[in-house]
């Protein structure tokens, strides 16, 4: 079976949800209460298809005038006279004055059918417009007449093969107040337009998609001076290509605790801490060196006005003004209780679609939070994410948190959803707080551990080592004032170093003269010794010499000198 | 039938009706039998209460579809009285005389 034909409304989002537009040569309704847009979407129907997608249409108003109509997608964009001039768009606007009018006997609705198809044939027409046919029913009276006829007019539309949108007021407890739902059996669109604490919403809805595949969720879609557009809840999912490419943080000594290269293109990161921990004066180095690369970033705040920011950024010595003039760099500041979160969600994927940044940055999400519940926020900060990263954008996004405990609560909604989370902290301590940063997470690379002292000065944001010794960590004048102890500290310990090195060096005077003197002393020992043995010798010598002699004079007395050795012994023998 | 003119003869009012000519036009939409009925009945009316001081014309959107726009026409049969002012549209096929009298003020509502 072939596949459902779709006509593209050329509506933002839309055409996605609805995977490809309005069924093609079929009537659709679209239902909504006073104010929701109908007429702008039906309107944005017709000029796109006139415009973009080369279908001529019609528009059959039974409310505003023609030149109402045309005054008021003017501030759209929408050149109405010219496009009915070039026949692109045949307006008809259908009055029925209750008041003129006098009912006598049968009637059909010829003359509307005959109206309409005089118009679609002039322009040979692919899109019909009827807003709001509804209000045939408080011009004329029998309303029998009236069902029968429209029933008839919804079937002529399909014969016509004209894709058609029907718009209708909604009713109590039905989707139009006449029950045009019944007639109209392909396509139905609710609009809502709620107000939830005070903020209004804006939602779609397909409540009904004959023949096809739809999103079923409510969509968020927002009306601006870019006309109407619609929100995709869910996104494509994880399925976006990763970079590896890094890029700086503005900060050298951050890129070095990032791995030394800084953040990952296109990842998403926090910056958490109190208030004025400095997460805004991040947020400003970053952008500073995105715009310093030729690339464009884009800042949604939601605290302060873009004056506010570049004002107080120069104090510390980074000047925005000259991004903004080269158009490198947009702010985009809006209260955020000014609309709902899903308004918010819109305007800045709007905003991004139509400046196409490489860097966006957030400050503060957290003040979303007053908005709407966290769960909201948590899914609509994902939701983001996800597009972002789709896009390959790189965000930055700040979130102010209030106390330990808050923090944690807060930031772990955000957390779960950032690849690199900087922790700003407050350090307190003899009487004065100093700004510390910690890089809690840094997916996909290895990072520093440990925490730098983060100062602003009049040249933007420095980060330096802190003392973090047996005492605790030192900020600010106590980092100062212990490093100037450890100095001292350090001074006494090489004086005490030297004193010992010079008493070794005595020592080893003393030792030297004293082993010198042994030395003489074993010297002498033995010269002595060696002397001893050699007047011992000598003397064992002469006495043996002695004895011969004795012997010999005493064998000259036997008379027999021929046996000498024998003689000896028994001379040794005789002897003790 | 085309578009039709119809001036009746000079005969005297049915009513003494002062003021201008009713200029009446009946839209319809082809030969139906409704579109008959109401001309029909049209014509009666007219003979009997404005003779000499009505003039008609019929016009077939069938045949002059541009024509439906410019009288605001939804619905078939219309009678637009034009002149004189307030323009007035009954619509129907006219078979209550009473209610045809009253939509073209001659006869007050009762």
């Amino acid at each position: 079976m072939a596949k459902l034909a779709k006509t593209p409304t050329g509506i933002e989002g839309f055409d996605e949800i609805t995977e490809g537009g309005l069924p093609t040569g079929r009537p659709s309704l679209l239902c909504g209460g006073a104010g929701c847009g109908k007429t702008l979407f039906a309107i944005s129907f017709l000029v796109h298809g006139a415009t973009r997608f080369d279908e001529p249409g019609v528009f059959m108003s039974f409310e505003e005038s023609t030149e109402e109509l045309a005054q008021n997608v003017a501030s759209l964009g929408f050149d109405l006279p010219g496009l009915i001039q070039k026949k692109k768009i045949a307006l008809d606007h259908v009055r029925i004055d209750r008041s003129e009018i006098e009912e006598t006997g049968d009637y059909d609705l010829e003359g509307l059918f005959i109206r309409l198809g005089y118009a679609i044939d002039s322009i040979g027409a692919r899109r019909v417009v009827l807003d709001t046919i509804e209000s045939l029913f408080s011009g004329l009276s029998n309303a029998s007449i009236l069902r029968a006829e429209l029933r008839r007019l919804f079937r002529w539309l399909k014969d016509k093969g004209v894709t058609a949108l029907i718009t209708g007021e909604r009713g109590e407890g039905t989707l139009t107040r006449q029950g045009l739902e019944e007639y109209v059996s392909d396509a139905v669109i609710l609009l809502d337009h709620r107000v939830t604490d005070e903020i209004s919403t804006r939602r779609l809805r397909i409540v009904k998609y004959r023949g096809s595949s739809h999103g079923t969720n409510e969509y968020p879609y927002l009306i601006d001076e870019y006309g109407i557009a619609v929100l995709p809840v869910t996104t494509l999912g994880l399925g976006h290509a990763v970079s590896s490419e890094r890029i700086s943080t503005g900060i050298a000594r951050l890129d070095t605790m990032l791995g030394g290269k800084g953040y990952f293109r296109g990842s998403t990161i926090l910056v958490s801490g109190t208030a004025g921990s400095g997460k805004s004066s991040l947020a400003a180095h970053f952008m500073d060196a995105t715009c310093r690369r030729g690339e464009r970033a884009l800042a949604f705040l939601f605290e302060e006005s873009p004056a506010q920011v570049m004002r107080n950024m120069r104090s510390i010595g980074i000047d925005l003004q000259p991004w903004v003039d080269r158009g490198l760099l947009e702010f985009q500041a809006a209260r955020p209780s000014a609309f709902g979160l899903e308004m918010h969600l819109s305007r800045m994927h709007r905003a991004i679609d139509r400046f196409s940044p490489s860097v966006v940055v957030l400050d503060p999400v957290s003040s979303l939070l007053g908005v709407s519940a966290a769960v909201d926020v948590h899914g609509t900060l994902m939701r983001l994410v996800d597009y972002l990263k789709g896009a390959g954008i790189t965000a930055l996004m700040t979130t102010l948190s209030h106390g330990k405990t808050e923090q944690e609560r807060t930031d772990t909604a955000v957390s779960s959803i950032v690849d690199t989370w900087l922790l700003l902290v407050t350090l307190e301590s003899s009487g004065e707080r100093n700004r510390g940063l910690y890089v809690l997470k840094a997916r996909g690379m290895s990072h520093s551990n440990q925490i730098r002292e983060f100062l602003l000065t009049d040249h933007g944001v420095e980060l330096i080592d802190v003392y973090a010794g047996a005492v605790g960590v030192l900020t600010g004048s106590a980092r100062l004032s212990r490093e100037a102890d450890e100095h001292a500290a350090a001074l006494v310990q090489e004086q005490e170093l030297d004193r010992r090195q010079r008493a070794l060096a005595r020592l080893k005077t003393t030792f030297e003269a004293e082993l010198a003197a042994l030395r003489a002393k074993f010297e002498t020992e033995q010269a002595d010794l060696a002397s001893g043995i050699i007047q011992h010798q000598a003397r064992v010598a002469r006495l043996k010499e002695d004895r011969s002699d004795m012997a010999r004079s005493r064998r000259a007395d036997a008379g027999n000198g021929g046996d000498r050795s024998k003689r000896k012994d028994d001379a040794k023998v005789k002897e003790p | 039938m085309e578009v039709a003119e119809e001036r009746p003869s000079a005969s005297p009012p049915a009513i003494e009706h002062t003021g201008q000519a009713q200029v009446l036009r009946l839209y319809i939409a082809g030969q139906t039998p409704r579109s008959i009925a109401a001309f029909a009945n049209l014509k009666r009316i007219c003979e009997e209460h404005l003779a000499g001081r009505y003039r008609i014309e019929v016009i077939d959107l069938v045949q002059n579809p541009q024509l439906a726009a410019g009288d605001q026409i939804l619905a078939v049969p219309t009678l637009v009285r034009r002149l004189p002012e307030p323009v007035r549209r009954i619509i129907g096929d006219l078979s209550n005389a009473e209610r045809v009298l009253v939509g073209l003020d001659i006869r007050p509502a009762s």
